[in-house]
């Protein structure tokens, strides 16, 4: 199966990544050749298989409903680029692309 | 005066604790050869002189002042890869995208050895995001292998397994999500522990695949590498998946005998297009357990050739929704057009991010898409369970699993980087411990005719560790290649 150059822009787009054309084109072979390598997978009958959730055979736990004090507000900001008023800033939503 | 350089994780508390040196003596020669040694070796990204000399005088001053009260790993230096949290000190997973972010905390495992005692020295060099076999993903250059520095030191926790191989530092955190602790420990000819899923915390390491991740410990051999893990296993309440059981002792048997002990030896991991060296090495090396009273038995691991494909659409679907968080919002710096929040997303991902981070976030996105989750994600997910279930009826058969780790020694740089798939074969083996959640250990069992190191992995059943070390640590007793180093 060989990818398409518009299947590789629909992907980088869902995953938000801005690519070169020369990255959609080495990318959709890449991509392609790893695709039909996992074909294998289909040699195996699997329907009666439940697929796995966990590797462990435990019972996820509750924790207890009571606050705990977070990470002060100055630390969790101090790694953004652009923050104000002890937020992070962003560009608006709404009248962009998309 | 002994090269304290020289010297590993129970020499150095030995030492420590009769007063032949102090941990600042320690410290201070470490950084020296670091120093000396990281224009040729590259096996870290950030050093931290001035922490691990500040906390190495506090170490010796505490051994002064309450001898009897002392945390059990007080003033030994160690290294931690640059995946994990560590408060203060510049994280970068190896990736520009977090070329600046400073952590405003600690990851659990390494808060436990840190409140053991541990002195850190620096954070070692990784696999951009960790997805990688060689360093050679790091946007901050490769690491080189102390054996042969035209060769890689494998990865993607190959800064530290070339750090402790270079003896920079007695030991050094790994993570391990599809071999990444053990594969470098083969190619270095270092010692590593992969532990189960769940028993050591990843509350503070930087998610790849999550229901893959595992945080171990390497360093030259099997009972230096018991003595770390003793504090750092256990359960966190920051991490849904640690898993809320006792620790035991991980006590090492005197004596080498493995009476008793079966050790299953799967055929599907001796497989054509192995390097026929690793292949006799291993054998000698099961041969050696055999000879310490071991029975060794055959037996089948069958869907072992499928961990791959398995791997490669599960670990990247995972790492596709984990690698959403850089946004350039909340860490790291921000591209693109003023005021446009698509232009901010797009081009911070897409400049910022390296080559196989956005390959494997492509196949991920692909495999977990509209018309296509069932047939590859969800396919992966029910092979998985195959996978696993091999493991289930091996351990009623037999005790252990011993099997190469790579399929071949460390190769020269570059001969993988144009062909993603043939990279990703150097991970063969070890995938399928990641798949099964079972816990591995990678020792070296001699060199091949280059000179080069070959590992052999131990795997066994959840939260076997303690046997694993006691199987390792038997085979140490007998055969000398952990104290084989490069000069």
């Amino acid at each position: 199966m060989k990818l398409t150059i518009e299947e590789v822009e629909h992907i980088a787009a869902l995953a938000r990544l801005e690519l070169t054309e020369e990255e959609q084109q080495r990318y959709a072979e890449q991509l392609s050749d790893v695709l039909d390598y996992a074909a294998r997978l289909d040699e195996l009958a699997t329907d009666q298989i439940p697929p796995t959730a966990s590797v462990l055979d435990l019972q996820l736990r509750l924790r207890e409903d009571r606050s705990r004090p977070g990470l002060p507000t100055k630390d969790v900001l101090k790694n953004a680029a652009n923050t104000r008023d002890d937020q992070f800033q962003v560009p608006p939503i709404l009248g962009g692309q998309e | 005066m002994t090269d304290l350089t020289q010297l590993g994780v129970r020499a150095c508390l030995a030492g420590l604790q009769a007063g032949d040196f102090s941990s600042l003596e320690l410290t201070q020669a470490l950084l020296q050869r670091i120093d000396a040694l990281e224009p040729q070796i590259h096996a870290f990204l950030t050093l931290t002189p001035e922490k691990a000399l500040a906390a190495a005088k506090n170490a010796d001053k505490l051994r002064a002042s309450q001898p009897d009260d002392l945390p059990p790993l007080t003033g030994l230096p160690l290294a931690v890869k640059d995946v994990l949290c560590l408060e203060g000190v510049r994280t970068t997973c190896g990736s520009k995208i977090l070329e600046n972010f400073i952590p405003p905390f600690t990851a659990t495992a390494v808060q436990r050895l840190l409140d053991a005692g541990v002195v850190p020295l620096g954070k070692t060099n990784t696999d951009e995001f960790a997805m990688g076999s060689s360093t050679e993903n790091s946007a901050y250059g490769p690491s080189r292998n102390p054996w042969n520095t035209g060769r890689v030191p494998g990865g993607s926790s190959g800064g530290s397994a070339a750090a402790v191989a270079a003896r920079m530092t007695p030991a050094a955190f790994g993570t391990d999500t599809g071999g990444s602790v053990r594969q470098p420990c083969s190619f270095c000819g270092a010692t590593g522990i992969k532990p189960t899923y769940g028993r050591t915390s990843r509350y503070g390491l930087v998610a790849y695949g999550s229901s893959l991740d595992t945080v171990g410990m390497i360093a030259r051999n099997v009972a230096d590498v018991a003595t770390l893990f003793q504090h750092m296993a256990g359960f966190d309440p920051l991490d849904a998946t640690s898993v809320q059981l006792p620790v035991p002792e991980y006590t090492l048997p005197e004596s080498d005998s493995l009476k008793g002990l079966r050790v299953g030896v799967p055929e599907e991991y001796f497989i054509e297009g192995i390097q026929p060296e690793v292949e006799e090495r291993v054998r000698a090396a099961i041969a050696q357990l055999e000879a310490q009273g071991a029975t060794a038995i055959p037996i089948h691991l069958p869907h072992t050739e499928y961990a791959l494909p398995v791997y490669y659409l599960i670990a990247p679907a995972e790492a596709s929704a984990n690698l959403a968080r850089y946004d350039g919002i909340r860490f790291g710096p921000r591209l693109g057009e003023d005021n446009n929040l698509w232009s901010l997303f797009t081009e911070t991902r897409g400049r910022l991010f390296g080559p196989e981070v956005k390959r494997r976030i492509m196949l991920g996105t692909y495999a977990l898409s509209a018309g296509y989750y069932d047939a590859y994600y969800g396919k992966a997910q029910k092979v998985r369970t195959l996978i696993k279930r091999d493991f289930d009826l091996a351990f009623e058969q037999v005790d252990v699993i011993a099997a190469p780790v790579a399929p071949t020694t460390a190769f020269k740089f570059g001969q993988h980087t144009d062909d993603p798939l043939a990279m990703y074969l150097e991970d063969v083996f070890t995938l399928p411990a990641n798949l099964a959640g079972v816990p591995g250990l990678a020792f070296p069992v001699g060199p091949d005719s280059d000179g080069m190191p070959v590992g052999m992995q131990l795997m066994g059943p959840h939260f076997r560790e303690d046997l694993l070390f006691q199987v390792g640590h038997a085979y140490q007793l007998a055969t000398p290649w952990h104290e084989n180093w490069p000069e």
